[in-house]
This record gives structure tokens, C-alpha cells and sequence, in this order.
């Protein structure tokens, strides 16, 4: 288990009188997809969050790409500029055009020079079939464009490693699909991705490996077959039961 | 009824006032437009200051704090009567050397930088704390995400409110009088003691409710625009 690029082990965390994760161990491979399932509040966005330190862990340890993140000394910046997550509810900056947003970043984390972080960003806006929004701001796009928007903003920085919070729960049902179509290229090109999802056939089709958080554990894990044909636990089996119920499988 | 016309009234008294209070006036205007600059940009700071993050910068906070408690409670006059006759009694060098007229810029810069933080405070507490998370979790520091993210977003919404602290620092600036600087109020007093007539007071309402009018109305004009945004957004 040593050779995984993420490395979760042991990891606790609480906020108050909440135990949210609970002696959580996950490895992820360079170029594996995992996805994490399971209902609200079991943990799945928190565990992302830790992951590029936007919350602390109380216990355990994180290893990314060969880096101890979680002993204290690691420089956050230099590890979030690796790390690219995009959100549920999107947070593109709304003071700025489409292009700005994307190349912020770059330039003033990275210190590229404007003029190649544009060139960089419209080649990215061009692949998702934007390049024309480039000068507009966000509150004239489609939720759908501006996830894509989003996603293309944290693959700017050339991340190693993606992690997507529910990425698809905020969006119109016909808008999910050019989200997930991006998505599933991203998985074609070898990028490293942990995805917190309630879309079960994009995970039974895009995963390496499924995790079903519940109440801060991961109680099951394997490849996608198995976890949605065959799953092991009780508690899975009534998740996926309730799921296949609201239509969603 | 004709001698209230007469008093304030007198349009000989106005003719006469008018070149005088108007010299006193250039005053307030030169004291408005510098205190409002350094109140723009201390208030900033002192709002940054407040909000820092960690242990470290808990010394700076409670400094910040302990500032604006104190200014935003204490009556200008007072502050005005300290700076303007108080410091120059203390006969330190440099610091009570200075004129009239910088004591009245200090007295009101720390009057309303007090309040100015607070206005700015209310704008960055109003950026919703996902646009922090995400600009640092797209790698940027405290500092650049704060300036390139948080900061435009918080101006931009407390414009309105801070036009009106300047509507309020306008005519203020007539409180200066009291430690002797020679602004409209003063020009208008010296003149009802000459002519024991009170038209000077009249004629220096008139140029500050005419410098008022137009910020005031700027001010409806970006509150009207704003809400025509915000209408458009949720379509």
C-alpha cells in the first residue's frame, strides 16, 4: 500500500461534538479514478477537503505525491497549487471575465506572464467549446458552462491530482452530462481524480474504485462492479436500494 | 416676518457674503477632499487589520478594535478640541507645530476612519467565504486572495454606504471652526458681526447643501443600478 500517490491513513477529524471522519484509510494510484459515494454528511467532502488542507485533520496522516501534507511544516500554497478541486456550487469569482478567472492563478501563484496564461487559458476554453465566452463574466453562463468553467480553472494550474465535490449536485438534469462528458475525458488523459458523487452509473462507468463513506467510515471498498453488483455490506446494499429507488442508477 | 427675511435673508447681505464665506468655503473643501482621501485608504487598512487570521496578528487585531471603539464613540468636537488646542499646549516638536488646518485634517481623518473601517468590514464580511476558499485552494495566498478576490468584490458593494460617510464628513468639516480655522462657518460669523445681520449663515448652507446634492444623488444612482443587477440575476 505504500505506492499509492494519495495515501490516507488512520485519518479522524470532528467539528464539535461531530466525529465526520472516523479512522479513515484510502489509497489512490497515479492515474486511478476513485470515487467516493454514500449520503450527505458521511464524510465524502470533507475527505476532499483534507486533502488540499482546506481543513485540518485532528488525526492521522495524508501523503500526497511522496509529501507528508498533514505534518504541520507542509507549505499549503505549493501543495494547492498541485492540487486542483472544484465545487458543488461552482465559486467562480463573479467579478471577473471568464478568462480572468481562469488565469488568476497562474499568474499570480505561478507567476506565468499574462499573455502565455491566456494563450494557456483560451486553448482550455477551445477544448470545452467556450473559447467565445472568454470575455464574458460568470452570471452569463449556464450552471453547466460554469462548472466547466471551474474545472478548466483548476486544470489550468496543471494539477497532478483532481478532486471533485459533488460537481454535478447543483445542476439542472440536463445540464449534467457536458459536466460529466469533461469529466470523463480528464479520466482518458490519465489524470489522478478522487470524485465525491451521487451520479452511481458515471461512477460504475469512469471509477477504478468505489468507496461508500457512511457515517465517516469507509465501509466498503472495490472495483465498481463489485460494489454496485455484489456489495457486501448491509448498509451498502440499503444505500444502493434507496438510490435505484429515486431513479438514479 | 420682515426682519426674520431681512436677517437671513438680505439679498444686498447675500451680494456682500457671498466672495467672503466662499473664501471661507475653499477651506472645508480642501479639508474634505484630503481627510477623505487618507480616510479611504487607512479605513482600509484598519478593516484588514481587523479581520487577520491567527494568533500571531492578535496584538494588531486588538488594536484595531480598541480604535475604532474609541473613535466611533467619541464626539468630533472633542477630538477636534484635543487635536487643536490640546497637542499644540504640549509643545513637542514638529507634532505641535503644525497649523490649524492639519489639526483639523487629523481630527477628522480619525473620527471618520472609524467609521469608514466599519463600512468596509460589512463589505468583506459580506463576500461569501467560498470565494476565499477557492482562490486559496486554487493555490493563491491570504494576501493575493484577499486582493484580487475578496477586496473588489467588498468595495464594490459598500460604494453606497461610504458615499454617505462622505456626506456626513462634508458637512463636519464645519466643526473645524471651533479650534480657529477661517473656514465658510467662521467667514459667515465674522460677517453677522459686522453687519449684525445672519444672511452669511444663509449663503454657507447653500454651498454645503450644494456640494451635498450631487453625491447624494450619485449615491441613489448606484443603489438604483445595483438593484437593477441584482433584479437581472435572478431571471
Amino acid at each position: 500500500m505504500s505506492d499509492g500517490f494519495v495515501q490516507v491513513s488512520d485519518v479522524s477529524k470532528r467539528f464539535g461534538e461531530l466525529q465526520v471522519l472516523h479512522d479513515v484509510d484510502l489509497n489512490v494510484g497515479l492515474h486511478q479514478v476513485v470515487c467516493l459515494i454514500g449520503a450527505s454528511g458521511s464524510g465524502k467532502s470533507t475527505l476532499l477537503r483534507c486533502i488540499n488542507l482546506l481543513e485540518k485533520v485532528d488525526q492521522g496522516t495524508i501523503v500526497v505525491d511522496g509529501e507528508e501534507i498533514t505534518n504541520g511544516t507542509c507549505d499549503v500554497n505549493a501543495l494547492r497549487r498541485k492540487i486542483g478541486i472544484v465545487f458543488q456550487a461552482f465559486n467562480l469569482f463573479p467579478h471577473m471575465t471568464v478568462l480572468d478567472n481562469i488565469t488568476l492563478a497562474p499568474r499570480k501563484a505561478r507567476g506565468l506572464q499574462k499573455r502565455k496564461a491566456e494563450a494557456r487559458a483560451r486553448e482550455l476554453l477551445a477544448r470545452i467549446g467556450l473559447q467565445d465566452k472568454a470575455a464574458e463574466f460568470p452570471d452569463r453562463l449556464s450552471g453547466g458552462q460554469q462548472q466547466r468553467v471551474a474545472i478548466v480553472r483548476a486544470l489550468a494550474m496543471n494539477p497532478t491530482l483532481m478532486l471533485l465535490d459533488e460537481i454535478t449536485s447543483a445542476l439542472d438534469p440536463q445540464l449534467v452530462s457536458e459536466v460529466l462528458d469533461l469529466v470523463r475525458e480528464l479520466a482518458t488523459t490519465g489524470m489522478t481524480m478522487i470524485i465525491a458523487t451521487h451520479e452511481m452509473s458515471f461512477a460504475r462507468e469512469v471509477a477504478n474504485k468505489v468507496c461508500f463513506l457512511d457515517g465517516g467510515v469507509i465501509l466498503e471498498e472495490g472495483p465498481p462492479e463489485q460494489i454496485f453488483s455484489a456489495p457486501r455490506e448491509e448498509r451498502t446494499r440499503e444505500f444502493l436500494a434507496r438510490v435505484i429507488e429515486a431513479g438514479r442508477l | 416676518m420682515g426682519k426674520f427675511l431681512h436677517s437671513f435673508f438680505s439679498p444686498l447681505g447675500f451680494r456682500r457674503a457671498l466672495p467672503q464665506v466662499w473664501d471661507g468655503f475653499q477651506t472645508n473643501v480642501k479639508l474634505m477632499v484630503i481627510a477623505e482621501l487618507l480616510v479611504l485608504v487607512l479605513a482600509l487598512l484598519v478593516a484588514i487589520a481587523r479581520g487577520l487570521p491567527g494568533r500571531g496578528s492578535l496584538p494588531l487585531r486588538g488594536l484595531a478594535i480598541a480604535y475604532t471603539d474609541f473613535f466611533r464613540g467619541t464626539p468630533l468636537i472633542l477630538v477636534a478640541y484635543v487635536c487643536g488646542l490640546g497637542i499644540p499646549a504640549l509643545q513637542i516638536s514638529v507634532i505641535s507645530t503644525q497649523s490649524l488646518f492639519t489639526y483639523g485634517v487629523v481630527s477628522l481623518t480619525l473620527v471618520y476612519t472609524a467609521y469608514v473601517t466599519e463600512v468596509y468590514r460589512a463589505g468583506i464580511e459580506s463576500v461569501h467565504p467560498s470565494q476565499r476558499m477557492a482562490a486559496r485552494s486554487l493555490g493563491l495566498t491570504y494576501a493575493q486572495a484577499l486582493r484580487h478576490v475578496v477586496l473588489p468584490q467588498a468595495i464594490r458593494r459598500v460604494v453606497p454606504p461610504l458615499l454617505n460617510d462622505f456626506i456626513g464628513l462634508q458637512k463636519d468639516t464645519a466643526i473645524i471652526t471651533v479650534i480657529g480655522v477661517t473656514d465658510a462657518l467662521a467667514q459667515a460669523g465674522f460677517y453677522s458681526n459686522d453687519f449684525f445681520l445672519y444672511t452669511g449663515y444663509t449663503v454657507a448652507a447653500v454651498f454645503f447643501v450644494l456640494l451635498t446634492i450631487p453625491f447624494a444623488r450619485f449615491t441613489d444612482h448606484l443603489i438604483k443600478e445595483r438593484e437593477g443587477r441584482e433584479r437581472a440575476q435572478l431571471v
